[in-house]
């Protein structure tokens, strides 16, 4: 049992919890920046881009970390529908935070928009300009935006379902580091899992 | 999802169950409110654009929400240097940078009369060699009626038609002007503007101000506009409601025509924040170079079609100012840009025409 991780590891956490402020601030600048005709407009618009790269690459790295490190394991007594969910629910949020920088990018191309960065540091465009594309693909940013935000509920939802109710482990899996320090656990709430967090 | 199950431990936990729910609920309303779908009366760009689309006779497929009809242009900018001075943009170097550009009439109305308005737009998308680019849209006023987006959003409720008249009631259009002084200078234009027999013999006006930022980093407050070298006006032809392109066409066939980008320098205290303000004429004004438009080609399938001539898409060396008509602008033209591509796109739930025409945007 010693071999096996009760908790994530330090990067992972740490990705966690920063990407985890920057998404949810990216997803209330998206949804205010579109509706605002105040000069928030501009403003949120210039962070948008910005950190909307950022949370790419984040994301990549975080993939790669999650791939290299395989996250504790699920709790042996979590229920079938609830670790499908888990399951299910992780790889979303990972779809999602690596998917929507990268259509918001290519949306942008396809409308024929400069990516700019700052005001003068400008992204190429990956894709052809094509109004049709433009159209399909900024309909999907704005849909799997409230997917996202939807996903990100239920995640909190579960995080402190875990924390609160099951009270076994799950919850302080992404918040303290080694459970070495929580020795009074019982034996099979110290089989600590990562179900509710994507790392 | 989870929090919905039966608790692993069944007794005691409504405290906990409510730690749970309240943060999952606060967080959706903060989310709810940040979109404006909890203050129906906050103006949010998607309001601003209903108010169009019900003005322009509701919603015609693929088209603009407001400056409808109109035809598309092409042809170059020849800058001289003479800006080059204030603005790092590579526009206002020496030599060419391509142009797509598009004219048209205010109103969210594709098949309005020519004659129905007295203002024509201009609008000019400029390609810079690094791949930026300055995207413009210009009016043939040299004062807007109104300086905020609130002011412009009670404009269009106050010119809602009457279903009876089918035209706006005058005197909600009398107490809106009554509530808003700032559009005397604007109605003083509009009493003795003539709508024009040519798009080529218009002044077009930036009517916002943008700061120009040169090679040091300072910031000049600048507004320009687009001055015709043809004057030849003429009046209207009568019984035609479509002159406008074919007076384009005729004219393009002759050649080339021009106008010359006048650049004017705010003096300090100038106001860079409100369009409805014109600003006194002995100001320094640059000849900055000449616009060239050799074609034209139908809206329906021409380059400017798919183009949003969004005010604030800037290149380096040109920045937006204080106006907050940009901003809502900037909003609004999104919100525009998106409905008439989803249209075009044939995406669910949208392209439903309000009216017998047949007539799409392609």
């Amino acid at each position: 049992m010693s071999t096996v991780r009760t908790t994530f590891s330090l990067p992972a956490r740490a990705l966690h919890w920063t990407m985890a402020a920057l998404i949810l601030a990216m997803l209330f600048i998206g949804a205010g920046m579109v509706a605002t005709v105040s000069e928030k407009h501009q403003w949120l618009l210039a962070i948008h881009k910005p950190l909307g790269l950022a949370i790419l690459l984040l994301a990549i790295v975080r993939l790669m970390i999650r791939l290299r490190n395989p996250p504790p394991p699920l709790l042996a007594d979590l229920p079938a529908l609830q670790k499908l969910a888990a399951h299910l629910s992780h790889w979303l949020l990972y779809a999602l935070m690596i998917a929507m920088p990268l259509i918001g990018w290519a949306m942008l191309s396809a409308g024929g928009y400069p990516v700019m960065l700052t005001s003068s540091l400008r992204l190429p465009a990956i894709l052809p300009e094509n109004a049709l594309v433009f159209a399909w693909l900024r309909t999907a940013h704005g849909m799997l935006a409230y997917l996202l935000f939807l996903t990100f509920l239920a995640h909190m939802g579960a995080a402190l379902y875990h924390g609160l109710i099951r009270r076994d482990g799950v919850l302080r899996s992404m918040v303290r580091g080694n459970s070495s320090s929580t020795p009074s656990m019982a034996p099979d709430e110290d089989r600590v899992a990562g179900d509710t967090m994507p790392d | 999802m989870h929090d919905s199950r039966p608790p692993a431990r069944p007794t005691g936990n409504g405290v906990r169950w409510a730690l749970i729910a309240a943060p999952v609920a606060a967080a959706g309303l903060a989310f709810a409110y940040v979109g404006g779908w909890l203050t129906p009366h906050r103006l949010t760009a998607g309001r601003l654009v209903d108010e169009l689309q019900r003005n322009g006779g509701g919603v015609h497929p693929g088209y603009r929400r407001n400056h409808a009809k109109g035809v598309c242009v092409a042809g170059y900018f020849e800058g001289n240097g003479n800006a080059s001075a204030y603005s790092t943009a590579l526009v206002f170097a020496a030599g060419r940078t391509p142009v797509v550009g598009r004219f048209a009439i205010p109103g969210g109305n594709p098949y309005a009369p020519d004659g129905s308005v007295p203002i024509r737009s201009m609008a000019l998308r400029f390609n810079l060699p690094n791949g930026q680019k300055w995207r413009t849209g210009m009016n043939s006023m040299p004062v807007f009626p109104v300086a905020t987006p609130q002011a412009f959003y009670a404009q269009q409720v106050a010119s809602r038609k009457d279903p009876s008249t089918g035209k706006p009631d005058p005197a909600k259009l009398a107490a809106f002007f009554a509530a808003h002084p700032e559009t005397a200078a604007f109605r003083a234009w509009a009493k003795t503007a003539k709508p024009s027999a040519s798009f080529v013999t218009d002044s077009y006006y930036g009517l916002d101000a943008f700061y120009f930022v040169d090679a040091q980093g300072e910031r000049h407050a600048v507004r320009w506009r687009m001055a015709p070298e043809a004057t030849d006006t003429n009046p209207a032809p009568a019984g035609d409601h479509n002159y406008l392109v074919s007076d384009l066409k005729q004219r393009l066939a002759t050649g080339p025509q021009r106008w010359h980008l006048l650049v004017t320098l705010a003096a300090p205290g100038d106001p860079t924040d409100d369009a409805t303000k014109v600003w006194p004429a002995d100001r320094t004004t640059i000849d900055a170079g000449t616009l060239v438009l050799t074609g034209e080609q139908a809206q329906d399938s021409g380059p400017c079609r798919d183009i949003n001539y969004d005010p604030t898409v800037l290149p380096a060396g040109i920045a937006i100012s204080d106006d907050p008509l940009l901003p809502a602008r900037s909003a609004a033209y999104a919100d525009s840009y998106l409905r008439r591509t989803r249209e075009q796109a044939h995406i669910p739930g949208t392209a439903a025409p309000t009216h017998a025409q047949s007539e799409a945007a392609r």
